[in-house]
């Protein structure tokens, strides 16, 4: 089957939308209230598209493909009503990029840029909610909030913790935990599935704010230094320190396809923590002393060989970790039976 | 992993993480996934909730996944070869076995068939207090379903009979051909991040790379050919024989790399006095650990962000680890150490990269061969993957097992070693918890995650707290025959009655003075899923 967008003919197969058609074929049309993971609703109309015949604009996310269409995604009528709808976005809350963690890295931003919006035509509301920051891993300031909803689906959907909700209307339309809980005073389990989706910086994490952003930010993917899922993930990093945890919005790799736990997303600070151990010690009338490498390994290596000597070499024995490299332990068995002359390791699968 | 490795010839989780999210059917036991694999445990609900998958639940305690289950069956901890040879029973009594597939891919049914005869539910029901018609229902649904997956992890493999409940749940698979199709397998979940790797990588006494076995010469020869020395052919010894000989004055010199056993291992004390006789005790890692403080030498190391390399997670799938920030101090990888000591020892080891070690692995393991640093760039490749063009395997034993056929043990149900008494009326199981992870010299380190669970607990049902006047955040000492230890009360109702819960990430609470060093003889894993205890309240 074929619809033709923006005159270039497309092949689909049945259930796809127009949006994901266009996409495949390398023509973008921007979104916000939606994601690849999340079922679509076609809640902010933003990604609207002119289909040949239709009386009104569709949205594409939630538009399915039908044989024949014809569609085009830039039309002055399109444009116009997209604009409309970001500029309605930015009046619902109070938009201040300066200070903003998502600046940078901001789905309406981006959008209010490319669509040329200097100022919206009409003003903010006079509201100003208190943010919440009482826990110490995500920060919520519902004063950028577009009402989206992609963090309230991605939490049932996604990770089905089933902890946020939609709540009022109109004005007072927001969401959040049920009976308005605090996220550290809900069921939340804190895996900041949320955070991810958010398109704004209405949700974000705690520990690194005004410490950085998108555009000083070095991503290094790595895996999970936890559980055995190993969860791919990206450290952001900016002169030397781990400013925070994230995974790619969309098109993140197997396993975990984006979605983290709470270790995986905020449990990273141990790296830098204060108790690190940053020099060789040797005991030395009972008490630790520090040593040079050059002192420790000689030490280390004197005695493992009077015992292989005196012994022999199965009164040597290593324990190696779950936790270090394949690299490592790799290196660490062949140490002991190659260099040493045993069988004793193991290590703690079985503990 | 012995008791898969002995039905299938390969102890390695089957069957693949998103594969999980095709299945029909669940069987989840022993394993708290949404807090220990929270994010395998997101495949599962999402199977359940918007694809009508069923989950078969079966733990003593009523964990979180229990929301989502079809059936949740709750056996008396230390029960399971009972009840998993009950549902074989029912599925050969009532003709639900996969008889193609049995004649096929396996042997030895007869002999499990003969033995799972006594098993019917009525008989099971006495044992392991799961009623015969919840076990009837959960034995049809697993074997009718088109895709069975069975989920497990360290909930099965800490009992004294670990071996025998992993060869039980195999069992269970390869009666119904509930494997090697997508959505089925037997599924262990390892714990750590790179159990599967260190295991690959042959940190076990009995194996080189890729399984290969000490004993035999022809394993041995091409690790020789490349390693230039003749190797050990003698098996050595597990952690807790290790321990022992330690004790005894047979091991002189430790060398620990990154592991905690002071924090891990059963009967602390035991432990303590093994390390304090030894004549060398280095210690290598990231912090002073409880077993640092003991050492002779510490070592200080890069941590996880602070080097290159990989890892390869429970579904078999190497991945790489990079390094994103420098290392505190004069810290350093622990390959780097490693090589300076090994050529001080007269070694001649020339690598200069992790990636200069991986190249070897590659030569010397058959299923790491086809996969490259380059390979895996952007996204992991699951082993046995033996040569560079090959995609990587994401289900094994789909034509045939790795030993050739299905072998069926026999199991029976034996009593956890140590059981309440009137002295000790309370069972104690141990476990991990979603805050925490493991010995927690990491997580307890992080803010975010000490904000989460700030105390040690002890999780206790209100009946078992009324009777000892005990109410929600007291001050409570557990005992065992071995030792105490003080944590606070969590009453509610995730144990039965007569079980108690303890996390074990606590050094000043660690649980693991109060559990036995009874060990499984084949997997030589301790019992931690069963120890008697008793509890007062500290006034
Ligand atoms: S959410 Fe986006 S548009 Fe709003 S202040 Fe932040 S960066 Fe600017
Ligand atoms: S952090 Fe996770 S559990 Fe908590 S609200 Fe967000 S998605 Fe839901
Ligand atoms: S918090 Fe973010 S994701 Fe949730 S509705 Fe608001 S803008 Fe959308
Ligand atoms: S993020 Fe969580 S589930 Fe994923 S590997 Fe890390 S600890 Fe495991
Ligand atoms: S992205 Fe389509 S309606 Fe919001």
């Amino acid at each position: 089957m074929v619809i033709t967008i923006d005159g270039k003919k497309c092949e689909f197969t049945a259930g796809q939308t127009v949006y994901e058609v266009a996409k495949a074929n390398g023509i973008s049309i921007p979104v916000l209230c939606h994601h690849e993971q999340i079922k679509p609703v076609g809640a902010c109309r933003v990604c609207v598209v002119e289909v040949e015949k239709a009386r009104s604009l569709v949205a594409s996310c939630a538009m399915p493909a039908e044989d024949g269409m014809v569609v085009h995604t830039s039309t002055p009528r399109v444009l116009s009503s997209r604009k409309l709808s970001v500029e309605l976005l930015m009046t619902q809350g109070h938009h201040n990029c300066i200070t903003c963690e998502s600046s940078g890295d901001c789905v309406l931003q981006d959008l209010a840029y490319s669509l040329g919006i200097e100022s919206p035509r009409f003003g903010e509301p006079e509201t100003y909610r208190e943010l919440e920051q009482a826990n110490e891993m995500i920060v919520r300031d519902m004063n950028k909030c577009v009402l989206c909803g992609l963090c309230v689906r991605a939490c049932n959907e996604v990770q089905v913790n089933q902890v946020l909700d939609y709540s009022g209307r109109g004005p007072t339309a927001a969401v959040g935990p049920a009976f308005g809980l605090t996220y550290e005073n809900s069921d939340c389990v804190f895996c900041g599935e949320c955070v991810r989706v958010c398109p704004v910086g209405a949700l974000f994490e705690k520990q690194g704010r005004f410490q950085g952003r998108a555009n000083d930010l070095e991503k290094v993917r790595t895996t999970c230094a936890y559980c055995g899922v190993g969860c791919q993930m990206d450290v952001n990093v900016k002169e030397n320190r781990i400013l925070k945890i994230t995974t790619p919005r969309e098109g993140a790799p197997a396993p975990n396809f984006g979605s983290l736990c709470i270790k995986g997303r905020f449990g990273y600070d141990f790296v830098s923590h204060e108790d690190r151990l940053t020099k060789p010690m040797i005991r030395v009338d009972g008490e630790l002393k520090e040593a040079t490498w050059d002192e420790a390994i000689a030490y280390v290596a004197e005695k493992l060989g009077s015992v292989k000597k005196k012994n022999g070499p199965d009164a040597v024995a290593g324990l190696s970790s779950a936790r270090c490299t394949n690299e490592e332990n790799y290196l660490f068995q062949k140490f002991l039976r190659a260099v040493i002359g045993t069988n004793n390791v193991d290590h703690c699968a079985r503990l | 992993m012995a008791g898969l490795a002995t039905a299938f010839g390969s102890g390695a989780m089957t069957n693949s993480i998103t594969d999980l999210g095709e299945s029909d059917c669940f069987l989840i036991t022993g394993t708290n996934t949404t807090e220990n694999h929270p994010v395998i445990a997101t495949f599962i609900k999402r199977a359940v909730t918007h694809r009508g998958a069923k989950l078969i639940l079966a733990d003593p305690r009523n964990i979180e996944l229990g929301k989502f289950a079809t059936i949740w069956l709750r056996q008396k901890p230390g029960t399971d070869v009972a009840w998993i040879n009950g549902m074989m029973n029912v599925i050969i009594s009532e003709g639900l076995l996969n008889e193609k597939f049995v004649t096929e891919r396996t042997e030895n049914f007869e002999a499990l068939k003969a033995t799972v005869s006594k098993y019917t539910p009525e008989y099971v029901e006495k044992i392991s207090g799961i009623p015969a018609g919840d076990l009837k229902k959960a034995a049809r649904l697993y074997a009718k379903s088109g895709a069975s997956a069975i989920v497990y992890a360290m909930g099965i493999t800490q009992h004294i009979n670990g071996t025998d409940n992993v060869k039980s749940l195999a069992n269970l698979a390869m009666l119904t051909g509930q494997i090697g199709r997508p959505g089925t397998g037997v599924n262990p979940l390892r714990g750590q991040n790179n159990v599967q790797g260190a295991c690959d990588m042959a940190c076990l006494p009995g194996n080189l790379p890729a399984y290969k076995k000490v004993t035999e010469a022809a394993d041995r020869k091409p690790f020789e050919d490349v390693w230039g020395v003749s190797l050990p052919d003698k098996v050595g010894f597990t952690i807790p024989k290790i321990i022992d000989a330690a004790a005894s004055g047979a091991v002189k010199a430790l060398y620990v790399m990154g592991e905690n056993p002071m924090m891990s291992d059963p009967d602390v004390k035991h432990v303590e006095k093994a390390l304090k006789n030894l004549d060398l005790l280095v210690v290598q890692d990231i912090f002073l650990t409880e077993t640092g403080n003991l050492a002779h030498v510490v070592l200080p190391t890069a941590g996880w962000s602070e080097k290159e390399g990989t890892y390869t997670n429970t579904e078999r799938r190497v991945q790489r680890i990079r390094k994103a920030v420098d290392a505190p101090g004069e810290a350093r990888p622990d390959w780097e150490i490693i090589t300076l000591l090994a050529n001080r020892l007269g070694a001649n080891w020339k690598y200069a990269s992790a990636k200069d070690i991986f190249e070897e692995v590659r030569k010397v393991t058959v299923s790491y061969a086809g996969i490259t640093y380059d390979r895996i760039e952007k996204e992991g490749i699951q082993w046995p993957c033996p040569n560079t063009e090959h995609p990587g395997t994401q289900i094994l034993h789909s034509a045939a097992f790795t030993r050739g056929k299905g072998l069926f043990s026999v199991c029976e149900h034996i009593d956890p070693a140590e059981l309440p008494d009137n002295e000790y009326p309370l069972l104690l199981t141990t476990g991990r918890i979603l805050y925490q992870y493991h010995t927690a010299t990491m997580s307890r380190r992080s803010k975010g995650l000490v904000s989460r669970t700030p105390q040690p607990f002890v999780e206790i049902h209100p009946d078992d707290a009324a009777k000892l006047g005990i109410a929600h955040g007291d001050k409570i000492e557990v005992s065992s025959r071995r030792g105490s230890i003080e944590v606070f009360a969590e009453v509610n109702g995730r144990c039965d009655k007569g079980v108690v819960f303890i996390p074990f990430h606590y050094s000043e609470a660690a649980v693991n003075r109060l559990t036995h060093t009874a060990i499984d003889p084949v997997a030589n894993i301790p019992e931690y899923k069963v120890s008697a205890v008793k509890i007062r309240k500290v006034a």
